[in-house]
């Protein structure tokens, strides 16, 4: 079954990618990191990104958390043509509506995680008050309402990327793009963070993530196989609106 | 507006954080910009004390006197034009206050002659050399600016009839009566008795060159009768309004082409001075001293600048991936160009607070050992030396905070 298949209102689709191309120039030859794809993902979907490196895969985790821009290609977010922004559009875009965790956490050491979480709110330009208030909301959300006050290496590595996980969802984003999330954490820890993304997903939220793990990935409800710049295959693993209906966009 | 605030503050917390964590390092830094600080502020205060000299210098002539003399106040490059001009005499001096007198709304109120020559003085077994004496009328009093430490000046009576009696300067008094009032002693002129009446309280020196307190005054006739009737006279012509200088100046020298009988054809053979004219003359030297200083020190400020640009450089390059991640979430090429721009101008402003303290104090100190010294601090050049200090973080910070802002995301992000 392909998503294709799967019929879905046409307003509900946050990321639409047609036949994208990423071409870098090292020394004299010319790389096609991606050769022309096509992808969209609709809200509250959970989509795994899978290939082996050298397929494109951190490529397309970059143009879609719009870090980098396509070398051709349509990339629209939420109706609003990606391709041609300048770097501060795209910095907008990734403050309001991407949420990143990253497979280091990428925590800054001398903050506390309550002062970490609050950092995209100070890029949107909250208010000291609500932004004290949604990072302290979003430290709950992660399971951590205890340990606000506490920097980086006074937490375990499971806490730290809880602290980066509510730093991504602050901002109430229109995705989490999580770079192998656990790829850093052993596997009980790691499923521990699994578990909170399953939550986070039920809760409504959209989730990419991008893994070379084929368990991590079997936590996501669709599967993105890339190999050589191409998509291999695309395919729902289990029927979303079975469990996430009662959830479903409204 | 908002969030620039917020980036503001932010970047200021994370510019405390960053000097707290590399305490060794920031210290270092900030002390080429302290040394850099202490020279500029140094120059500073020893420019303005200088400046302050200088206009106490130029108060000695008066802004409301003018001098009539064979020489102007300034340079020429023509001077053997001059040196064939008549001689002023003193006695000029009366039909020049004849004419005032009878000159409807005159700007002038009273011409006084002068003439001078270097004698020595002797009380008893001290002698000093090399003092001015001075020959002049009563009036001399209206277009002076000395106060009197004791006594009196001489009167009119004593001026017209050159009685023996004169007005000592306060380094004369000092060198001949260490602990007693030279009032009514007779001090030896050219071996001829003269006796005090009053002293000049201290005026200081002319540029920190010579004393304008080695001086006796006289009554002219005296002084012509003793020492010489020939010597170079200069008129000293008070002025009304000194808001009408050029005004003065122009009666001035219609009088004294009158007093001189010059002819409509003939060019003036005399010149009319004044304290501004002569100001003139020497702000160019006093802003070249300041200047040359200035950019001297400025060296060492520029030294403290490059070791602030370096470090700024480290700063960047050990936190790529910080600047990635901060990109990630959604700052901008200004937010994080800012943030390095503040960790700069932080690190000077405090090396720029640090060397101002050390500054105050070695001014205080020099102060207290040497009083003569021209410094001066005040609270322009705190303000001033805390602009330099905000300038040299901003300069010196600019490069790296570019660079940083123009950092490509990925590329930031995966650096280890």
């Amino acid at each position: 079954m392909t998503n294709s298949d799967v019929v879905r209102p046409v307003d509900s689709i946050v990321i639409d990618i047609e036949n994208i191309t990423k071409n870098y120039v090292m020394g004299e030859e010319t790389v096609h990191a991606l050769r022309g794809v096509s992808l969209q993902i609709h809200r509250n979907e959970y989509i795994a990104i899978m290939g082996p490196s050298g397929s494109g895969k951190s490529t397309l985790m970059n143009m879609l958390g719009c870090l980098d821009t396509p070398s051709s290609g349509r990339y629209e977010f939420n109706g609003k043509n990606v391709a041609e922004m300048n770097d501060d559009e795209l910095a907008a875009i990734r403050n309001r509506e991407i949420g990143f965790v990253f497979q280091t956490f990428n925590l800054l050491p001398r903050s506390t995680s309550l002062r970490n979480v609050e950092l995209p709110l100070i890029y949107a330009g909250i208010n000291p008050v609500a932004r004290e208030e949604q990072a302290m909301k979003a430290m709950e959300d992660v399971g951590l309402g205890d340990r606000m006050y506490h920097k980086p290496n006074e937490l375990s590595g499971g806490q730290r990327q809880r602290v980066a996980i509510a730093r991504a969802l602050v901002n109430r984003p229109s995705i989490i793009l999580a770079d192998e999330p656990t790829g850093n954490l052993d596997s009980k820890t790691g499923e521990e963070i699994m578990a909170l993304f399953e939550n986070l997903y039920r809760r409504g939220n959209t989730i990419i993530l991008v893994t070379h793990e084929a368990d991590i990935a079997a936590h996501a409800r669709r599967t993105v196989h890339l190999r050589d710049g191409f998509i291999e295959s695309d395919e729902l693993v289990r029927a979303p609106e079975l469990e996430s209906e009662p959830l479903a966009v409204p | 507006m908002k969030r620039f605030i917020y980036e503001l503050s932010e970047s200021w917390k994370i510019a405390a954080a960053q000097m707290r964590a590399n305490k060794m390092r920031s210290m270092l830094t900030a002390l080429g910009v302290i040394i850099g600080i202490v020279a500029v502020t140094l120059m500073g205060t020893a420019i303005s004390g200088i400046s302050i000299g200088f206009d106490k210098s130029m108060s000695v002539f008066g802004d409301d006197v003018l001098y009539v003399g064979q020489w102007p106040w300034k340079r020429v490059d023509d001077w053997w034009n001059y040196r064939d001009r008549r001689k002023i005499k003193t006695e000029y001096a009366e039909p020049i206050n004849r004419m005032i007198a009878t000159t409807p709304n005159t700007n002038l109120i009273v011409a006084v002659p002068t003439s001078s020559v270097y004698r020595s003085v002797k009380y008893a077994d001290s002698e000093v050399n090399n003092i001015l004496i001075r020959g002049t009328v009563s009036d001399y009093l209206i277009t002076s600016t000395f106060d009197f430490k004791e006594g009196r000046f001489f009167n009119e009576l004593e001026s017209r009839g050159g009685a023996n009696v004169c007005v000592v300067g306060y380094d004369v008094a000092d060198a001949l009566f260490p602990s007693a009032s030279p009032i009514d002693k007779s001090v030896l002129i050219n071996g001829q008795p003269f006796k005090v009446i009053g002293v000049i309280s201290r005026q200081g020196t002319f540029l920190g060159l010579f004393s304008l307190d080695a001086i006796v005054v006289m009554p002219l006739p005296a002084f012509q009768k003793y020492f010489t009737a020939k010597s170079e006279a200069d008129i000293l012509v008070k002025v009304k309004d000194k808001t009408k200088l050029a005004d003065a100046e122009d009666e001035l020298t219609g009088i004294m082409r009158r007093v001189r009988g010059l002819p409509p054809e003939k060019k003036d053979d005399f010149s009319i001075n004044e304290q501004q004219a002569l100001k003139s003359t020497l702000d160019p030297i006093k802003n070249s001293i300041a200047i040359a200083g200035l950019f001297i020190t400025g060296l060492s400020l520029f030294v403290g600048a490059i070791g602030i640009m370096n470090i700024t450089f480290v700063s960047v390059k050990e936190r790529t991936k910080e600047i990635g991640t901060r990109k990630a979430l959604g700052a901008r090429r200004r937010t994080i160009l800012l943030q390095f721009l503040i960790e700069s101008t932080a690190l000077c402003l405090l090396g720029g607070l640090i060397g101002l303290c050390f500054a105050y104090l070695m001014c205080f100190l020099i102060g207290a050992a040497f009083p003569s010294f021209p410094i001066h601090f005040s609270s322009d050049l705190v303000v001033v030396s805390m602009i330099v200090a905000v300038f040299t973080g901003l300069i010196s910070g600019f490069a790296p905070a570019w660079s940083a802002s123009r950092l490509d995301p990925v590329t930031a992000l995966r650096y280890e």
